[in-house]
């Protein structure tokens, strides 16, 4: 019977299930609607495994081509992929994490003056992995594991939004709203550079932009896309001779393309699991805590913050990307691990940084900031890898500020103290 | 009815606005109605009968049917107005 239950709370995707059941029960649901989002949400979590086989194999052949065309590592930070493999190992801890964070978000909001309930919640998940794969690999286990880590990640689902309320609060007009994403340190960073260097700079919200980057908007697209012209570099770069060995005879160039948009696939799988975990789960946190925190603000994800300034969105993605291509020539002129642009990381961190730069310096706080934004993103993975344990060896890693920096100090903290 | 609700990666704030459109059918009495969420790559994939996304996303869904646009994702009043709108002109309310 013991041998039962541990099984059960050790399967990751039937744990996730039972706190989705647990959410769906306390909200009083129907038989049936109990029973659709169980299930669904198990199968959210096997959906995402499935994912990750398929991101994780079209990394692999990056990975290869890279080393030989460069002669050295670079890594493509991306939370999707790097989660997905994360949780083979590290699942089961996760979902206890995650769902005693969320428990601890409530509890800091209501007794706490950090009324901030963090509604994002894939970057819960992803940052309740990141704790638990830290922890873990600094040794620690059991009750102590899921309690430290809970805390922490309570604490960063308060901390962070409100670190950035004082720009939400110029940016929205309001202060109802507030502001949840793990890449908060790099818009705060964002908003500080821009009051520095945007004295005088007009709006970005005053020019007209091309609607031609539109497209952009649908992150798959942009995905396959900028994959795309790296897979072909590293393709043509390391020789169609050794690419060849890879892909069975294939043309390179062929190869290449295939491989960007089988990573693109393979993300956008990942996301329809997360996608199905996430229905069943954000709903009781959001409902649970407006009944027991009533006065608490809500923390968004970056698009809340996008039509306040279309024009800055686009502004700071390619400044943020800029300086993720800069960085990477740092870095390679460093003999350092090389971190390359991530388009997805670039894309939200840096519209956001565009928004959160231009709210406080206009143009120049736009441009400038999501550059700042750029190099903190790119730098970050590279202190942040060496924490991760086994995982810091895969070709992919945590990608926004905000996992840099609380991995970076949990990990330094717990090696402090488990010696 | 369907009402299908799509954002950039179809995580949160798609998400968010599917929860405020819930709540707003609720309110205006409608029932018999699904109401889903998705990024913009599926959203061409998939039949609705209303779509909605904030006015930077909007332009890429009208090709697909009848498209509410919002300011803000975040205001129900706006929400509330525009999704009246277009239930009367389909004749749902």
């Amino acid at each position: 019977m013991l041998k039962l239950i541990l099984d059960i709370l050790s399967v990751p995707a039937i744990l996730v299930g039972l706190i989705a059941l647990l959410g769906l029960v306390m909200q009083k649901k129907s038989t049936s609607d109990i029973l659709k989002g169980t299930i669904k949400t198990i199968l959210g979590f096997l959906v995402l495994g499935g994912g990750a086989g398929i991101a994780v194999g079209a990394l692999e052949n990056f990975g290869l081509m890279f080393q030989q065309a460069f002669n050295v590592q670079g890594v493509v930070p991306h939370n999707e992929a790097v989660v997905a493999l994360a949780l083979e190992t590290y699942g089961t801890t996760t979902a206890y994490i995650m769902a005693f964070g969320m428990l601890a978000n409530i509890l800091i909001a209501k007794f706490t003056r950090l009324k901030y309930i963090f509604l994002t919640g894939h970057h819960t998940l992803y940052m309740a992995c990141l704790i638990a794969v830290i922890l873990m690999v600094s040794g620690l286990e059991g009750f102590v594991l899921i309690l430290i880590g809970a805390l922490v990640l309570g604490l960063t689902m308060a901390f962070f939004p409100a670190i950035a309320q004082p720009t939400m609060r110029r940016i929205t007009g309001t202060d109802d709203v507030a502001f949840g994403h793990f890449g908060t340190a790099g818009y705060v960073l964002s908003a500080w550079v821009g009051k520095l260097v945007g004295k005088g700079s007009r709006s970005t919200e005053e020019m007209n932009f091309p609607k031609g980057l539109g497209f952009l908007r649908d992150s798959t697209v942009a995905v396959a896309i900028v994959m795309g012209i790296f897979y072909i570099i590293v393709a043509v770069g390391s020789g169609a001779a050794f690419v060849s060995d890879l892909s069975g005879g294939q043309n390179h160039i062929i190869f290449a393309i295939i491989q960007a948009i089988t990573f693109a696939g393979g993300v956008y799988v990942i996301l329809q699991g997360v996608r199905l975990i996430l229905a069943e789960i954000v709903p009781a946190f959001k409902g649970i805590s407006e009944r027991l925190v009533p006065d608490a603000k809500p923390a968004l994800d970056c698009p809340v913050v996008f039509p306040y300034a279309p024009n800055a969105v686009l502004i700071g993605f390619l400044s943020s990307f800029v300086a993720g291509i800069v960085g990477m020539f740092i870095l390679i002129s460093l003999d350092a691990t090389v971190i390359l642009p991530g388009v997805v990381p670039h894309f939200f961190c840096g519209a956001t940084a565009g928004v959160f730069g231009n709210a406080t310096g206009g143009r120049r706080g736009a441009v400038i900031g999501a550059f700042a934004q750029g190099l903190l993103i790119t730098f970050l993975p590279v202190l942040l890898m060496p924490v991760l344990g086994d995982l810091g060896f895969a070709n992919t890693t945590f990608s926004d500020a905000d996992f840099g920096i609380v991995g970076i100090l949990l990990g330094n903290l717990a090696k402090l103290f488990m010696n | 009815m369907k009402i299908l609700v799509a954002c950039g990666s179809g995580l949160g704030s798609s998400f968010m606005m599917e929860m405020n459109v819930v709540k707003v059918l609720k309110e205006l009495g409608v029932e018999n109605f699904e109401v889903d969420h998705c990024d913009l790559s599926s959203a061409a994939t998939i039949k609705a009968d209303i779509y909605i996304g904030t006015r930077d996303i909007a332009s890429n869904l009208t090709s697909l049917g009848d498209t509410i646009s919002l300011n803000s994702m975040i205001d129900l009043n706006e929400l509330r107005e525009k999704l009246e709108g277009m239930l009367k002109q389909k004749g749902l309310l």
